[in-house]
């Protein structure tokens, strides 16, 4: 019987054959957490004494969610990690260096890679055909320290995608219509696969966002098989030594199969307050807009950033529309400088923020006031998320973003492309 | 862990994510969980950090627990006095997370169940008595591999016992 991409890495780590549904114990290869959840996994392992790491050249501690630091609470959790990473000699990454998961895609995560991280959307290193998901505080110090995880094997959704997108459609607007089609809680304990004629067409700023997205149906990760395009991102990140394919088994056995025309697709919106409630922008055109965020993990990289500014370019935001921008990472940030878009953003009336997990947190730069409407090109947009329960978000792609920062209020992109 | 547990029901509903449980404006008071604490599920009901008495259950529908992984969340429930939390579904990470802290996490029905209903489980028959109701609902069994790490007190304590993951 054929394996799923799933199943095929779970086994290398487990030193056996496993199969959907057995539980093992696993080697895991990198392991992360940030400034959230990180001090507890720390104080964690000093409280039974275990202060070490079993792999310090990939173990990473992430100061993103609130960098720079916005309180001394905050200040000192920041040192908890910092003190850690000097005696333990695991890898820290500074204020303005990044969110964890472009971070990690970026510098740290392989093809065939285990990786396991203190935050729900670890899941993102999956577009690497690595699997990688989000775990807790207490799981992932245990790793850090052990070097090793217990994990169930997951059942696999396959999403197979065909088709070209229509212009002013985009990977963010196909995974917003999958998580409305599964719901939110539809792929609980599931690994996801995207596989099919777009995905491969896909760049892998691409297939991140796809995978980013895949906890937002509850799943566990989101799988893509490594190809071509994946060898070229590591050899451009200068490690194409370890490039390996990784793919299903023609044979796999998978417990649903999604089948999408992505032909079809329309610019999505996920409206208040949870992501599976989908609907076209077209649809909500005229929803007026008090704060436009651009950045994130989930389209905060180069090329999201290139599709906001080619439609802000020469443009201004709306006089009531505050709009913020905060690029992935400092080496995104740094591309975006040389391509012109940091300085298009600024002139369009964007403030500019420092490489992080920025506004989508709640924890500053950033929070709503008592019912406003944020349009954010982020991943969640649960009641409270933006540091306000009276807040309101939505999600879109960074063109849906762009485009409605100049008209105040939610428009469908194509009318401006 | 006890074998009956017994207390009141605080009533919730579907898709109770952790930003409800343990919202990101109060990201500061994470190294002080005793203060997380009084403001656990506050943003989904405001009376429950200050009424919840020792012993109550948090009673709820699907996907409990959806959203961040921060296991602050099951942290501040356990710390606040909850037995247990009974629901139709739980969120994968809470679900985890919650067995890593020591807070028993029960699938059941809990249509049933209201506010204020006083409620007797018994972890060892698997069976959740509404006293109120007179009612019996049946919850899944935890998988074995979790009511082990359950029983030491949570993932640490198991392994500060073992030195190692000790599951079989």
């Amino acid at each position: 019987m054929g394996k799923t991409i799933a199943e095929k890495i779970i086994g290398e780590h487990a030193g056996k054959e496993v199969s959907a549904g057995d539980i093992v114990i696993a080697n895991v290869d990198v392991t992360a957490v940030q400034d959230g959840t990180g001090p507890l996994a720390v104080q964690q392992l000093e409280k039974i004494n275990l202060i070490q790491a079993n792999n310090p050249e990939r173990t990473v501690l992430f100061i993103d969610h609130a960098a720079p630091s916005p309180n001394k609470d905050l200040s000192n959790a920041h040192n908890i990690l910092r003190n850690f990473s000097k005696k333990t000699g695991v890898i820290l990454s500074e204020i303005g260096e990044g969110v964890c998961h472009q971070r990690l895609v970026e510098t740290y995560v392989n093809p065939g890679d285990i990786l396991i991280g203190a935050d729900s959307h670890t899941c993102t290193s999956g577009a690497l055909g690595a699997f990688s998901t989000g775990m807790g505080s207490t799981d992932v110090a245990i790793g850090i320290a052990l070097g090793k995880t217990w994990l169930r094997v997951p059942e696999t959704f396959k999403i197979n995608v065909a088709g070209k997108f229509k212009k002013g459609v985009y990977a963010k607007d196909l995974i917003l219509y999958v998580i409305g089609e599964i719901g939110a809680d539809g792929a609980t304990y599931k690994a996801l696969e995207f596989t099919g004629e777009t995905i491969r067409n896909m760049t892998m700023s691409e297939r991140f966002t796809l995978s980013n997205m895949a906890v937002e149906a509850g799943a566990k990760t989101g799988l893509i098989e490594s190809d071509e395009t994946t060898k070229a991102y590591l050899e451009e990140k200068g490690r194409v030594d370890k490039f390996r394919t990784i793919c299903a088994d023609e044979d796999a056995v998978y417990e649903r199969v999604i089948n999408i025309d992505a032909s079809k697709l329309e610019p999505m919106i996920s409206s208040p307050h949870t992501v599976d409630n989908t609907n076209t922008a077209k649809e909500l055109a005229g929803t007026k807009v008090d704060q436009v965020f651009i950045g994130t993990c989930t389209n905060g990289r180069l090329d999201d950033l290139g599709i906001a500014a080619d439609i802000l370019k020469g443009k201004h935001r709306h006089p009531d529309t505050r709009l913020i921008v905060t690029p992935a990472s400092r080496d995104v940030y740094l591309q975006a400088l040389e391509a012109g878009y940091i300085e298009t953003f600024v002139k369009a009336g964007a403030a500019v923020m420092a490489p992080g997990c920025g506004a989508c947190v709640g924890v500053h730069q950033g929070i709503l006031a008592d019912g406003e409407v944020c349009l954010a090109t982020q991943n969640r947009n649960f009641k409270g998320r933006m540091g306000n329960t009276e807040g309101y978000i939505y999600l879109s792609s960074p063109a849906t973003a762009a485009a409605s920062a100049i008209a105040g209020e939610i428009v469908d992109p194509r009318e401006v492309l | 862990m006890e074998a009956k547990l017994k207390g009141k029901a605080w009533k919730f509903g579907n898709d109770i994510s952790t930003d409800l449980i343990a919202p990101g404006r109060l990201f500061h008071l994470r190294t002080k969980l005793p203060e997380l604490a009084k403001h656990v599920l506050e943003d989904a009901d405001p009376e429950f950090p200050s009424k919840v008495q020792k012993g109550d259950f948090v009673v709820a529908g699907s996907n409990f627990g959806l959203g961040s992984s921060r296991e602050h969340a099951p942290t501040i429930i356990k710390l606040a006095g909850v037995n247990a939390v009974l629901a139709k579904s739980f969120a994968r990470i809470f679900y985890r997370n919650g067995i890593n802290v020591g807070l028993p996490l029960l699938i059941c029905d809990t249509d049933r169940i209201d506010e204020g209903d006083e409620l007797e489980v018994d972890m060892s028959a698997g069976i959740v008595k509404d006293l109120t109701k007179g009612i019996e609902i049946i919850f899944s069994p935890i998988p074995d591999v979790m009511i082990k790490i359950l029983n030491d007190g949570g993932l640490v304590d198991h392994i500060a016992k073992y030195g190692d993951f000790k599951l079989d």
